[in-house]
């Protein structure tokens, strides 16, 4: 398995990470990881690879829900579901309901925790687990949905009033028109496809296959990023994402991984 | 609720019609089945006349029937229009003594080269002796069989076979008695089963008129026709389809349209369409199915409805901001039963929309809670022309200028101003099982046929018109 951690203790003022980096990290041999690679503002996240933990295998808890990520890429479950991530453990955001999750609070919430984006300064207080080590892992899972609660559970992480991100790298044979990328989130969720935004699923809401469609969108021929961020307070968190094509049918013919 | 625009308020009150009477001059007396011929829709009455629409809107008079006679049916079968119509009978001067007569064609339009008469002959007739009266005839094609029904109140509904090839008489045919009480026939084929409409009650006074169509149906086309009691046509019986409907009296004279997309629409004449004098017009109306037997639909009346989406059951809503009614959960969960209550106000629109964007915004599906956000004002834009039976329509937020419209990217948003012009509209056709499709008058850009379909369980797109699905069908809901 390969591990990274955001430690907000490390990260000097006024240097940069960009998200995008995320996932080449991931790969880093835990040589070169060594050292750390950005920083950012006093209050924001860093992105250090983890040498101890960079091929280790999953925790025992985490077995039920979820497999260790082999070197190979693998490919949309027969439905379409992407199944390969790389989550982040939980960012603590404490709500005591989930009726507050209109788009314009889960914009600022999300962005406020964004791990690595220019733009993710934490306001005073927001984010109380800042001095947390907070670790990437990246895992297959075992369902066509991503079992957020019990990710966390499982590491002994919240499971209540949490953030969390996930990102994935979807390969694309030729470029695709007119695709949509179809997500289902518990609770509140936005997601981006190569850094423009292209989902966003708010309110109280309970997980469900193709619950928001984007607008249409183009897949590259090739490297294709998705990154999404799930808040939630009390109760499951779990997503689940996949593409359909212009007739709402699954498309499968992708490969995804995390490196 | 308040009137956000009030030119938009005051542009339409008193000034829409009822839900969807023909525009133009739709008069006419017992009209054949409406037959699309050269790109246009006709329909032929008693006597020579009949009517000529291009959309099924706006309807003129113009066209001529070769052969004159009375109430008309027309069929096309393979590159033929073929016509029965009736000469005589009906009582008229007294007599019974009638004809069925045919003719083809290979268009319905007298302008056309390929318009002209051919008569076939006498297919049916009643000698003024027996109690039968040979009119009102009507064609069935099922199954590769050109069946034909006729006759009146006075004596039986009658059943023939007509030849497909060459509209005669099939040798050796005898007329099967299949109902009573009874004229102004119609059939149709559906699922197996084949059912005889017909009009009961009196017809030809005006408003007075209690005119109606009921319905049996057989699994054989010579019977026995039952309704939906076991009672059979031939004993009176028949399951009512349509009577008379707001401001039209005495419905008639039953014609079934399939159009595109599984939407099924019957034209008829009201014996008395009280905005014009009483006089009888054609109309064209939605045909539903409900437990396999047909019955009239309706057309989307104006006003504001919940629009849900029959895929999720959740309702078009602005994608705004939700904006909570004031309330205290641990006061209501723990009050005592005797402790006095009261109302709770509805959400205002303008608490509602205090942080809507000022240009446009998205739509979605979402819980309904009766917000402002989700009530959507249909109204009717008969100038902007229609479609087949209806006018176009405005869909925009109760007490609002905010429109549903088209983006040209095939997506759906709320505008609040078009472009002079290109004013949003929308084509609503209830579907046979009571829902509607929504259907952009024009998509800007795209030439596609496209309505409105969920494709998420929370998300509206514009999408091409599955009819074997529920996402493209929709309901309105009175808030």
């Amino acid at each position: 398995m390969t591990g990274l951690i955001i430690d907000r203790r490390r990260a000097p003022r006024g240097s940069l990470v960009h998200w995008a980096c995320v996932p080449l990290l991931a790969g880093l041999s835990p040589g070169t990881a060594a050292e750390p690679l950005a920083t950012l503002g006093p209050d924001s996240i860093a992105v250090v690879a983890d040498p101890q933990t960079a091929a280790r295998p999953i925790p025992p808890a985490l077995a039920p829900y979820f497999t260790a990520v082999p070197d190979a890429a693998t490919t949309p479950d027969r439905d379409g579901f992407l199944r390969r991530w790389l989550l982040l453990e939980p960012i603590a955001k404490p709500n005591r309901t989930n009726t507050g999750f209109t788009a314009t609070y889960v914009r600022q919430a999300l962005a406020a925790s964004q791990p690595g984006s220019p733009a993710a300064i934490p306001r005073d207080g927001q984010i109380k687990e800042a001095a947390a080590l907070l670790r990437w892992h990246a895992l297959d899972s075992k369902g066509f949905d991503v079992k957020l609660f019990d990710f966390a559970k499982a590491l002994g992480a919240p499971t209540y009033g949490v953030i969390f991100w996930a990102v994935t790298i979807v390969d694309s044979p030729r470029e695709q028109r007119d695709v949509r990328l179809a997500v289902g989130s518990n609770a509140a969720s936005i997601w981006w496809l190569n850094g423009t935004e292209a989902v966003g699923l708010f309110n109280d809401r309970r997980m469900v296959m193709d619950d928001v469609l984007s607008d249409r969108l183009t897949l590259r021929k090739g490297r294709n990023v998705i990154r999404g961020a799930v808040i939630n307070g009390p109760g499951l968190s779990s997503f689940c994402v996949r593409f359909v094509d212009e007739a709402g049918r699954p498309i499968t013919d992708l490969t995804t991984h995390v490196r | 609720m308040r009137c956000g625009l009030i030119a938009v308020c005051l542009g339409f009150a008193g000034a829409a019609p009822a839900a969807a009477q023909l525009a133009g001059e739709p008069f006419i007396h017992d009209p054949s089945t409406v037959t699309l011929s050269d790109g246009k829709y006709y329909t032929f009455g008693t006597r020579g006349g009949g009517l000529v629409s291009e959309d099924g809107w706006t309807w003129r008079g113009g066209p001529e029937r070769p052969g004159g006679g009375v109430a008309p049916d027309v069929i096309r079968i393979g590159d033929r229009y073929y016509v029965a119509y009736a000469v005589g009978g009906g009582g008229m001067g007294g007599g019974h003594a009638s004809q069925v007569k045919m003719m083809w064609t290979l268009s319905l339009d007298p302008a056309s080269p390929r318009f002209k008469f051919h008569d076939i002959g006498v297919v049916a007739s009643s000698d003024g002796v027996e109690t039968a009266d040979a009119i009102d005839p009507a064609f069935l094609y099922a199954e590769g069989r050109l069946w034909l029904t006729y006759g009146t109140y006075f004596g039986p509904i009658r059943m023939i076979e007509l030849d497909p090839k060459t509209g005669l008489r099939m040798a050796g045919n005898v007329p099967v008695d299949v109902a009573i009480d009874m004229e102004a026939t119609a059939m149709l084929y559906r699922d197996g089963y084949y059912y005889l409409l017909g009009t009961h009650g009196t017809c030809c006074d005006g408003p007075n008129s209690t005119y109606h169509i009921r319905a049996g149906r057989a699994r054989s086309p010579l019977g026995p026709y039952l309704d939906h009691m076991g009672i059979p046509l031939l004993r009176g019986g028949g399951k009512m389809v349509v009577s008379a409907r707001g401001r039209r009296i005495g419905p008639g004279h039953f014609g079934r349209i399939a159009l595109a997309g599984g939407v099924e629409k019957l034209s008829l004449h009201y014996e008395a369409d009280m905005d014009r004098s009483g006089r009888s017009v054609l109309a064209i109306e939605p045909l539903r199915w409900t437990g396999g037997w047909p019955v009239v639909g309706e057309t989307v009346a104006p006003g504001t409805y919940e629009i849900a989406s029959e895929r999720s059951g959740y309702a078009l809503s602005l994608a705004t901001d939700s904006v909570r009614i004031p309330f205290d959960v641990r006061r209501s969960f723990m009050a005592a039963a005797t402790d006095p209550v009261g109302p709770i106000p509805d959400q205002t629109l303008a608490q509602d929309s205090a942080d809507w964007p000022r240009g446009r915004i998205r739509v979605d599906l979402a819980d309904y809670l009766v917000r402002p956000h989700q009530l959507w004002t249909i109204t009717p834009v008969p100038a902007a022309g229609g479609y087949f039976g209806a006018p176009y329509y405005r869909i925009a937020i109760a007490g609002t200028s905010r429109m549903l419209a088209a983006t040209p990217n095939g997506e759906v948003e709320t505008i609040t101003a078009a472009t002079a012009g290109a004013e949003p509209l929308w084509q609503i056709d209830q579907l046979t099982d009571g829902s509607y499709r929504i259907k952009p008058k024009a998509v800007p850009g795209d030439g596609r046929d496209l309505a409105l379909v969920a494709i998420g369980a929370s998300t509206p797109t514009l999408a091409a018109f599955d009819p074997a699905s529920p996402a493209g069908r929709w309901t309105f809901k009175r808030p």
